[in-house]
């Protein structure tokens, strides 16, 4: 396990689309990958979870809670490495699309944002925590995955 | 167990996150919920004052792994809204790029998500490479799957958010050579989808749901497209009525909405549409799943997944009749009329009936929209099943951890997708 790299994916408020990219991602690597990379947590893939001491977290989605925000700096602290992946993280679009709602529309979803206290606005990962790397797209571009997570094997000395 | 509150959280191997909230006392059930608690992102209020044409690429957004079942469904409800007909090419090409979505997406959900449960794994990382039917189906899923995105990738440009189609057709047309390779592809899984299907046929759980009412969008050749919408009851709707049997109900602990079919419990998915429709299946499907399709209709829960490893044989059988007769010729672009209308679509994704009302303004703006979603539709079912299994079981549950696991099978034989009907589900016990 000590020559793998460590990982965790996280998913906060998004389609989840990137996700599926990885998963088909999977396809293709996973004979490779199984060899290189320690899935510490990942919870489309696996139950057990352990996001401690990981080289890399992977952020998907946009931040729209205080439970959130603090979830993200829980991993922010025990990760070497945090990338923001997909739209939703990187920009924070779509999903603070209500950011821009104008005062009718924020009437209409107040109630909710009480009642599941949400936070005010939405907002992208950089706005809380350090980001390392990111991964444009929606969903992530494989390509710009690809090309990251292979840095990422040899600047931690997996391959 | 007398008494019992359990905690389970991030329920893992479903699409979003999802929790339940447990209590029992002296033996009783005394509470429980099943909720949703995905934030909302709000695309009900989004996409008013959006340009119609617009509309599609933003709600796929509403759901990574269900984003071609939108695309289709808005596309639909945009072109019934202005009045907008198809070519022959176009609704066999939007046949072709669900029934990717629903290769790549059972499978995801039936080798990635069940599987694991039936070999006593965590996970399908976990399956043994030396035992013979873990290393077969460990491989099976990643070909299996690969397919199924082969086939959104050379209609669609890509199996998550395809960009090619729009309102009236596709902006690009696959080349028929690449859709000839993708048919080889297909033939190549038909015997790893036979296994998969035998496999779930001896192995899966049990779990019968009585009285509960099943209804699914039904045509002659169950293209999950076009149709009329049945259900269990005798019931048979128009695409445009649909939405007037759908009981809102607002389930105070959850984020998303809940509905009921004429004040009933109902299931949609791939269960329902078995149970309904059985016979519309592919004639080759047919062939080779006889003995299993004698099983529907059934009650059992657990039989979705059965049923969707046969859609998944039903979905490649359809696409290679379509590959091995279509040839495929340029088409110009449909300009849209914009105009004031009320357009409805309703399509079948993979996890059930998908539906999409947009009231359009003169300037082709949405005024409202409304969008029912699968999860959102069988989340009270799930929460009964649920309930019934423990009143059911009291007697024989005898610890937190097998009672979870069990918990977890159930909530996944739903396959719910918590990203589109909201997106985060916790488990605790009170």
């Amino acid at each position: 396990m000590n020559n793998k790299l460590k990982i965790g994916w996280f998913s906060f408020s998004c389609s989840e689309d990137s996700t599926i990219i990885f998963t088909e991602l999977l396809n293709d690597y996973y004979l490779e990958w199984r060899n290189l990379i320690d899935f510490r947590s990942m919870l489309i893939l696996q139950k057990k979870s352990n996001p401690v001491d990981l080289d890399v977290a992977f952020i998907e989605g946009a931040i729209t809670s205080k439970s959130q925000e603090k979830k993200l700096l829980t991993i922010r602290n025990n990760a070497k490495k945090l990338v923001a992946v997909g739209s939703c993280a990187v920009i924070g679009m779509p999903s603070s699309q209500r950011n821009t709602f104008q005062k009718d529309l924020k009437g209409e979803i107040n109630n909710v944002l009480i009642t599941f206290d949400y936070t005010q606005n939405v907002k992208k990962v950089a706005d809380i925590v350090r980001v390392d790397d990111t991964v444009a797209g929606c969903p992530m571009n494989e390509a710009q995955f690809l090309e990251l997570i292979n840095r990422y094997f040899k600047e931690f000395g997996i391959k | 167990m007398h008494n019992l509150d359990l905690s389970l959280s991030d329920i893992s191997k479903i699409e979003g996150k999802a929790s339940c909230e447990i209590k029992i006392r002296n033996g009783k059930l005394q509470d429980i919920k099943f909720s949703i608690a995905e934030y909302k992102r709000f695309y009900t209020q989004a996409i008013r004052g959006k340009d119609i044409a617009a509309l599609p690429q933003l709600t796929a957004r509403i759901c990574g792994t269900c984003s071609n079942a939108h695309l289709l469904c808005a596309v639909k409800a945009v072109e019934n809204a202005l009045a907008v007909s198809v070519s022959p090419q176009t609704v066999n090409l939007r046949k072709l790029l669900n029934y990717g979505l629903f290769i790549r997406d059972h499978a995801l959900h039936l080798y990635v998500f069940v599987l694991p449960d039936l070999f006593g794994k965590d996970s399908i990382l976990d399956f043994d490479e030396s035992d013979s039917l873990e290393h077969q189906m460990l491989h099976n899923a990643f070909i299996v799957k690969a397919a199924g995105n082969q086939l959104g990738k050379t209609v669609g440009g890509r199996s998550v958010h395809a960009p090619f189609i729009i309102p009236g057709g596709f902006t690009r047309l696959p080349l028929t050579d690449d859709l000839k390779k993708t048919g080889e592809q297909l033939e190549k899984i038909r015997p790893l989808v036979l296994d998969l299907i035998d496999l779930f046929f001896k192995k899966d759980g049990r779990l019968l749901r009585k009285n509960l009412l099943y209804a699914s969008l039904i045509d002659d050749e169950l293209s999950f497209l076009s149709g009329s919408l049945f259900s269990s009851n005798g019931d048979i709707v128009g695409e445009k009525k649909f939405g007037d049997y759908l009981e809102k109900v607002i389930i105070p602990y959850s984020h998303a909405t809940g509905y009921k079919y004429l004040g009933k419990t109902y299931m949609v998915g791939a269960l329902a549409r078995l149970n309904l429709a059985k016979d519309k299946l592919h004639k080759r499907t047919v062939k080779d799943t006889e003995k299993y399709l004698k099983i529907f209709p059934s009650q059992n829960i657990y039989h979705n997944n059965l049923a969707q490893a046969i859609e998944i044989l039903h979905a490649v059988d359809s696409s290679l009749e379509i590959i091995n007769n279509i040839k495929i010729y340029p088409e110009s672009q449909v300009v849209l009329q914009r105009k004031e209308s009320i357009g409805v679509g309703v399509v079948e994704a993979p996890r059930g009936t998908l539906y999409y009302r947009l009231e359009v303004d003169a300037g082709g703006k949405i005024k409202n929209g409304r969008i029912v979603v699968p999860t959102g539709q069988n989340q009270i079912g799930i929460e009964e099943s649920i309930r019934q299994f423990i009143i059911d079981n009291m007697a024989a549950i005898k610890d937190k951890s097998s009672l979870e696991h069990t918990i977890e099978s159930i909530v996944r034989a739903y396959d719910p997708c918590m990203s589109c009907a909201s997106h985060f589900l916790k488990f605790r016990y009170l």
